[in-house]
């Protein structure tokens, strides 16, 4: 208990940290909220006004403080880009990026378990072929995969959408053909992110069985007449699932801040893309708010991993 | 290491995995001699969207055709590697460095300096890698300096904790103690005789982590915080030809192909790597 209120501690001074030096860097970059928004006709008492209207021409500690004060009793503030609140916009945005990210985390990891078991159980032939086709997913570029599959299955076979989460019509659809186009559009950046995840989940599981497999557990275990399919499943996997399930903490943050990449081939309305256009529009509240829920959640995810650690492996408790 | 050297060229990976990159190596410092200009434009109209094996109406052979600058896809290419591989390369060998002092330092001082250390470590990983990006783009002109600056900055962690980790395990061997005994100094000690012990992990993280510096090199200069155009790289030659899918697929099917051949290539010299020299263990660090 007393170590878990030590990590939480020490994981708030990283919270912290990186806020205060995103927060630098922002402020830093050249570019100025105001002007974007007043427009380049706009006269220097309008400029003024405008940045004042947005507290801009306030000392830098004292923005910086109000902004921590405000976060912190959970108001994240009004996007200076689109006049909304910006719990409004990531709270949007973030349904699609889960739908995105969170189904292909999912099927990469049992997906990606699946062909490490059995590349780390059957071993020969087999094991090779999957190594090969493993190296190969875990070593495509995303985005560069996803435009390979824009231009095989949109544009050649024309099959599926290849840009943002619904069609234009989607909202004059019933429901069952409204759900049908929903995963249509959902398919190829699916796929894209899927594939890329299985490769570097199977390599990863595979190494791990291996490690485990020589250990005089699972030699007892095979001494006492178990068989092949329970020693795998119950002595190897069990155990060798303890380094996947810190893996799988440390990918909780993108179950939030989304696939970049992959958000901007397929204009995916999620939260990545919300977060690229917001920087580069110099819209500070939003870009803030992300930073710091996207730290939060870094930290949760560590502190996840250990608990989940502990969970599967009694030892690390 | 004589032995281990010969013994990894035993294993099949290892020998595809070195004599890729050796050639991606000598494709991109020959690259004047194996292609022309790759980014003079001639006769535009007729040279563009040729497709590969094509022959302009010049004369000039394409090998993987032409862009919609009638620019040969096969000289932008081997030019490009020069900037692919040269900005992963020392990328790596950026955050190599970074990695390999901070968690050196980490694990043999430990006290203020290592929780310190550990604690820079812990909150450079939670960085949002993306936004800082972006930010740091915009700060300064997109450079292949740059890339290599935030690449490398942003790439150390890893490795600092398997090297600290590694560190901290060998400052109780007796051979350590002995040299404590013997009144040898202390950065004597780290970097005489525990670190030359600590590093195969590091090798194997170096070859590990080229194959995902290109990659990212390639995915920031696709999104137009990289290398700029005209100058070719695998990134931005990837983003150049997605507004040709229709016309000319090629243009962005090629360096693909070689991100992918070059990237395997790096992991399976890795794999091997590792298999070799830790037999019997840290399999599952990558």
């Amino acid at each position: 208990m007393l170590l878990l209120a030590r990590r939480a501690l020490s994981g708030l001074g990283v919270v912290l940290g990186v806020v205060t030096l995103m927060f630098v860097l922002l402020r830093l970059a050249p570019g100025d909220p105001a002007l974007l928004l007043v427009g380049p006709a706009a006269t220097a008492e309008q400029i003024a006004a405008q940045r004042h209207a947005l507290e801009l021409d306030r000392p830098l500690a004292g923005q910086y403080a109000a902004w921590l004060a405000r976060f912190a009793r959970g108001d994240w503030g009004t996007s200076i880009a689109t006049g909304r609140p910006v719990r409004t916009m990531l709270g949007r945005a973030w349904p699609a990026t889960v739908r995105l990210v969170g189904i292909s985390l999912v099927l990469s990891y049992l997906l990606g378990i699946a062909v490490g078991v059995v590349q780390a159980a059957r071993g020969g032939r087999l094991d090779t072929l999957l190594s090969v086709a493993s190296v190969t997913l875990f070593a495509l570029p995303g985005y560069w995969l996803g435009l390979m599959l824009v231009m095989v299955f949109t544009y050649r076979l024309r099959w599926l959408p290849a840009f943002g989460a619904a069609g234009f019509d989607a909202d004059f659809l019933p429901p069952a053909a409204r759900m049908a186009d929903r995963l249509r559009h959902l398919a190829l950046p699916l796929a894209t992110l899927t594939l890329v995840g299985i490769g570097g989940t199977a390599r990863f599981v595979r190494g791990a069985m291996l490690d485990v497999a020589g250990a005089p557990y699972v030699m007892v275990a095979r001494a006492k007449g178990l068989s092949e399919v329970r020693v795998t499943l119950r002595h190897v996997l069990r155990n060798a699932l303890v380094p996947v399930v810190t893996l799988l903490g440390l990918s909780l943050p993108t179950l939030f801040s989304g696939a970049v990449f992959i958000e901007a081939i397929f204009a995916w309305p999620g939260v990545g893309r919300v977060l690229v256009e917001a920087v580069q529009a110099r819209d500070y509240p939003v870009v803030m708010a992300a930073t710091a829920v996207s730290a939060v959640l870094v930290v949760l995810g560590n502190l996840l991993a250990e608990v989940l650690v502990g969970w599967v492996d009694p030892r690390a408790r | 290491m004589r032995g281990d050297t010969r013994r990894l060229f035993q294993d099949r990976r290892a020998t595809l995995g070195a004599a890729v990159l050796v050639l991606a190596a000598l494709a991109a410092l020959l690259a004047p001699l194996l292609a022309g200009d790759p980014i003079v434009q001639r006769e535009i109209v007729a040279t563009r969207f040729l497709p590969p094996l094509a022959t302009d109406p010049l004369g000039a052979f394409h090998l993987l055709g032409t862009d919609r600058f009638g620019r040969d896809v096969w000289a932008r290419l081997v030019y490009g590697a020069r900037v692919s591989l040269g900005v992963g390369t020392l990328a790596v060998l950026l955050s190599v460095t970074i990695g390999v002092t901070i968690g050196a330092a980490a694990g043999f001082w430990r006290g203020w300096l290592g929780i310190g250390l550990l604690g820079l470590t812990d909150f450079a990983l939670a960085l949002p890698r993306v936004v800082l990006l972006l930010l740091l783009a915009s700060l300064w002109r997109p450079s292949a300096g740059l890339v290599i600056l935030v690449l490398g900055l942003t790439g150390w962690m890893t490795i600092a904790r398997l090297v600290y980790a590694e560190v901290r395990a060998l400052a109780g061997r007796p051979f350590v103690e002995s040299a404590v005994g013997l009144g040898v100094p202390g950065p004597r000690i780290l970097v005489r005789h525990i670190l030359p012990n600590a590093l195969t992990p590091v090798i194997v993280a170096t070859a590990l982590g080229l194959g995902n510096a290109i990659l990212l090199e390639a995915g920031l200069s696709f999104l137009g915080l990289g290398v700029q155009p005209p100058t070719p790289s695998w990134g931005n030659l990837i983003a150049s030809g997605r507004d040709t899918l229709i016309n000319a697929p090629w243009v962005a099917a090629a360096p693909g192909v070689a991100l992918v051949v070059v990237v395997v290539a790096a992991t399976l010299l890795g794999d091997a790597v590792r298999d070799r020299l830790e037999p019997g263990g840290g399999r599952s660090a990558g």
